[in-house]
């Protein structure tokens, strides 16, 4: 077992119930023993530890996956594809789960199809659309760290304001006219900057831009003049010292407006001392009242419905939806299969939904499995390709935007042609250290061994015991908007990435690292699958091939609900009841994805 | 909605869940009484749901002594406490179910479910019955139809690879959002006695086998006076034939209750912890959706498979009360 949250306790339970004698279970949570007479094996620890190796995978009849978050599931996936040991994949939010079977070259492995990518924005975006804790880092993080949200003003025409710190307090400043001036700098100020970009809002709705004046025209200071209650700083709250009760309420701009100040003010004169180390963190009650406040000010720039405090702290703090329920249900789901795979009853594995509403009477639907993607680049030996500005682009640049982030690698070693030119590791040589990090600030074109058009690089994690190789092409222009990578990867998978909609749901939490409140905007969207009628040509065989199935549409049975993105929703299933035979196809696959509004 | 707001402690306790169901629900579940009779596994993982959701209090009703057969599929009865001195099912998995959630009141009633009077019942708002006699089942359900305010009433059995739930909301009315707007539903659900008395070929064609399977089981041990899951395969004969009498006068097909499943749920009536896990965890969600008044609920039979893996929901109703 990998994980013991909210899936991972019910699902020792449920082994242990089941008769499975030995368990092993990797998590960073502590594990409970109630059943004396099973041996369970707790490794209180990351499961992306070396001593986690394809040698201790090869161990295992089966491999157990609870875990909540994109990175694991891919680390887990390569390892179990290296020690061929089957996996058993779950995820859940909300009332939705899935649990999926994956056994190398039987089914398709965990990566075959599109997992969206931890979300980047591009600069633009950050700064012309609503943006979470940006704005928190500017004023109370390290200074030192690139922060995006500044970089569009600084372009513009009044330079010589701009291009200083602007979310330095000055001297002689005093609290309101700070607060004043960032509040007109980032809902005034940069919104203009924004709009005189024409071309960006040829399709979508202008914003407009908000000042302090109009919404506060008077002083604001001490206007309540009570004293603040509580002096450690936990206590320290806008909400409280302006009387405001309901974390479910939904403020007014106006009342966004006084809490941004409040909150404001409360940390340069309550929490000065951390100002300039600060990072966003769900639990810091003066945090989420500053972030909601600011998301919500901006929300109302762009027209967007504005959020309450609670909401606003699960979208900011990425709080996964749960229930013990549906945990309980995929548990037992999990158990089903892991026997079968013990029994080798291969034909009878199963990927299985679990519904919100029932489809054709189903609230737990069956699928047989999907075939490996021969164009897996994990499973299967597919180069992949990259386009890149060989001699703009730094090896950092492939390091961190692909190795690390596309193809999640932790210790990647990287080599063209026989010679390494670049290679994570504990054990390194100094000197090779050196030239590493050397390597990584070089042009592609410039480095020892030259990466240009035609280099066929191969990119290695050890630990993963996975390996793909990259053929590279020059480009010389890259779209800011569209490619913000500055370089295109392909021959891999990727999740159709829409605005408005990819966001990562409920257990992939750390796919996100950013999340806009635009996001959170679609409506309620009722939705039904709807089901062909059992047409004569598709129901003649008993248990038909899926990719017959499913050619020319993208089948979504991957990331639902963990990460899944909206859009490329079809579902395919068949039903192998011996008589039965019928087919559903849909492409509404949204009620089982959305995630659910409050 | 009326009622006090959440305490801090609780706000805190079900962050995750209230994400998913709103304060409102919360709110209502913290003030709602469940009443459980029988408790196997399916019911202790049902338990252990509603505990983990915050329901207001729990009463556990089961005599029954602890003895090692108990034990299999109930997690809440822990193998360590070999000396139970006589205790009861209910008393043991109320110690255990305490320990999960200390703001939920969790307390035993003694006696039999079937000699309380209406009165009793009225304290509840959803009763869940399992492990009872067909007779026992139908007389609780009647008690808590001539409640002027509703019970929400569940029956549950689990055997081998094979769980059946029954829920009767009696007449219930909830709001859902479609769209941007909220419109008012209302189902009409039939008591348990009328829900199996619908002649079997008043029923969809493609009805769960399941359905007929229990049936004829529930009315074998029923004849023959014996409790639910105290069948072997030395019935098999008797189980035929009363299929082939159960068929003959509902004009159904013997070949819609296959040899090989009747024989399934006669052998295997052990309880599979799987199958307890998923049962117990869409009875969850139900008996939540039925408290709190949020999202469709099942009407009115769920089964579930581990041999195909479906979980299927049937409407079993007259034609007055079918949807």
């Amino acid at each position: 077992m990998v994980g013991a949250g909210g899936i991972g306790c019910e699902l020792l339970k449920t082994l242990a119930l089941s008769g499975f004698q030995d368990i092993h279970i990797v998590a960073r949570d502590a594990v409970l023993r109630f059943r004396p007479n099973i041996s369970i094996t707790p490794y209180h620890a990351n499961v992306k530890e070396s001593r986690f190796n394809v040698d201790f995978y090869k161990e295992f009849d089966v491999v157990l996956n609870g875990l909540d978050n994109l990175d694991a599931r891919r680390h887990v996936n390569r390892l179990c594809l290296a020690a061929d040991v089957p996996l058993v994949e779950s995820g859940t939010t909300g009332f939705l789960g899935q649990v999926t079977v994956h056994l190398k070259g039987k089914t398709e492995c965990y990566e075959c199809q599109p997992k969206p990518a931890p979300k980047t924005y591009p600069v633009c975006t950050i700064t012309s659309t609503p943006s979470k804790d940006l704005l928190f880092a500017k004023l109370f993080g390290d200074k030192n760290l690139e922060n995006d949200l500044n970089v569009r003003s600084s372009d513009a025409t009044n330079l010589s304001e701009h291009s200083e710190d602007v979310f330095e307090c000055r001297k002689g400043e005093d609290i309101e006219q700070y607060g004043r001036r960032i509040y007109d700098h980032v809902f005034g100020h940069n919104i203009e900057v924004a709009l005189s970009n024409e071309e960006t809002w040829k399709n979508r709705n202008k914003p407009w831009p908000i000042y302090s004046k109009d919404v506060f025209p008077d002083k604001l200071t001490k206007e309540n003049g009570k004293t603040e209650k509580g002096s450690t700083t936990e206590d320290v709250s806008a909400m409280a010292s302006l009387g405001l009760k309901n974390p479910q309420d939904v403020w007014s701009l106006a009342e966004n407006s006084r809490v941004f100040y409040e909150s404001l003010r409360l940390f340069f004169s309550k929490r000065q001392k951390e100002i300039g180390n600060l990072t966003f963190d769900k639990d810091d009650q003066l945090a989420v009242e500053f972030v909601t406040a600011a998301a919500n000010i901006r929300a109302s720039s762009f027209g967007i419905p504005l959020h309450s405090l609670f909401e606003a702290k699960g979208i900011a703090g990425n709080i996964v939806h749960a229930v013990a329920t549906t945990n309980a249900i995929i548990a037992g789901l999990i158990v089903i299969e892991a026997i079968k795979v013990l029994k080798k009853d291969s034909n009878n594995y199963r990927m299985t939904y679990c519904l919100e509403h029932p489809s054709k009477k189903l609230l737990l639907m069956p699928v047989e499995p999907y075939e490996p993607n021969k164009s897996c680049y994990v499973c299967s030996e597919t180069p992949l390709s990259l386009e890149v500005n060989t001699h703009h682009s730094k090896l950092r640049d492939f390091v961190e935007k692909i190795v690390k982030a596309k193809l999640g690698m932790n210790f990647p070693v990287i080599m063209s042609g026989a010679s390494i030119i670049y290679e994570v590791g504990e054990d390194l040589e100094e000197d090779m250290v050196a030239i590493y990090a050397a390597n990584l600030e070089k042009a592609l074109s410039e480095l020892p061994s030259p990466v240009i058009s035609g280099t066929v690089l191969t990119v290695e994690d050890l630990q993963q015991e996975f390996s793909c190789r990259i053929n590279i092409k020059h480009r010389e222009e890259f779209d800011e908007e569209k490619e913000p990578d500055g370089m295109l990867l392909s021959g891999r998978v990727e999740a159709p990435v829409d605005k408005n909609s990819n966001k990562p749901i409920g257990n992939g939490e750390s796919t996100s690292s950013a999340l806009s409140t635009e996001e959170i905007q679609e409506g309620e969207r009722d939705v039904e699958i709807q089901e062909t009628s059992e047409s004569a040509e598709n129901v003649t065989g008993r248990k038909r091939k899926l990719s017959e199935v499913s050619k020319g549409s993208i089948p979504d049975h991957s990331g639902l609900p963990d990460e899944s993105s909206k859009n490329q929703n079809q579902l395919e299933k068949l039903d192998v009841d011996d008589e039965d035979d019928e087919l559903i196809i849909s492409n509404d696959w949204e009620s089982l994805t959305k995630k659910k509004r409050l | 909605m009326d009622g006090e707001e959440l305490t801090e402690q609780e706000t805190a306790l079900y962050d995750r869940q209230i994400r998913v169901w709103g304060a409102d629900a919360q709110r209502r579940l913290s003030k709602s009484h469940i009443l459980v009779c029988g408790l196997k596994g399916t019911v202790a993982e049902f338990c252990k749901n509603i505990v983990l959701a915050g329901v207001g209090s729990v009463t556990l009703v089961d005599d029954r002594v602890v003895t090692d057969e108990s034990l299999p599929a109930n997690f809440l009865i822990l193998p360590h406490e070999n000396h139970y001195n006589g205790k009861t099912l209910a008393e043991v998995c109320c110690d255990s179910l305490k320990e999960f959630n200390p703001m939920v009141h969790v307390a035993v009633e003694r006696g039999d479910i079937s000699t309380f009077g209406v009165e009793f019942f009225e304290k509840f708002d959803a009763a869940i019955i399992s492990c009872c006699s067909l007779g026992k089942k139908k007389l609780i359900n009647q008690k808590c139809r001539k409640l002027s305010k509703r019970v929400a009433f569940y029956t549950v059995e689990c055997r081998g690879s094979c769980g059946e739930m029954f829920v009767d909301l009696q007449d219930y009315k909830y709001s859902k959002k479609k769209l941007e707007e909220t419109i008012e539903c209302q189902i009409e659900y039939p008591s348990f006695e009328e829900a199996i008395l619908v002649p079997w070929r008043a029923l969809p064609r493609r009805m769960s086998k399941l359905y007929f399977a229990m049936r004829v089981i529930e009315q074998f041990e029923d004849v023959e006076g014996r409790n639910p899951g105290e069948t072997s395969i030395a019935d098999r004969l008797g189980v035929l034939k009363l299929r082939k009498e159960l068929c003959e006068t509902n004009s159904l097909d013997e070949s819609q209750i296959p040899d090989a499943l009747l024989e399934r749920l006669l052998t295997d009536t052990r309880e599979f912890p799987p199958v307890c896990a998923i049962i117990g965890g869409i009875l969850g969600q139900e008996v939540i959706k039925a408290i709190s008044g949020k999202g469709d609920p099942l009407k009115n039979f769920f089964f579930f498979d581990a041999m195909d893996g479906k979980g299927l929901i049937e409407d079993i109703s007259g034609p007055s009360t079918r949807s």
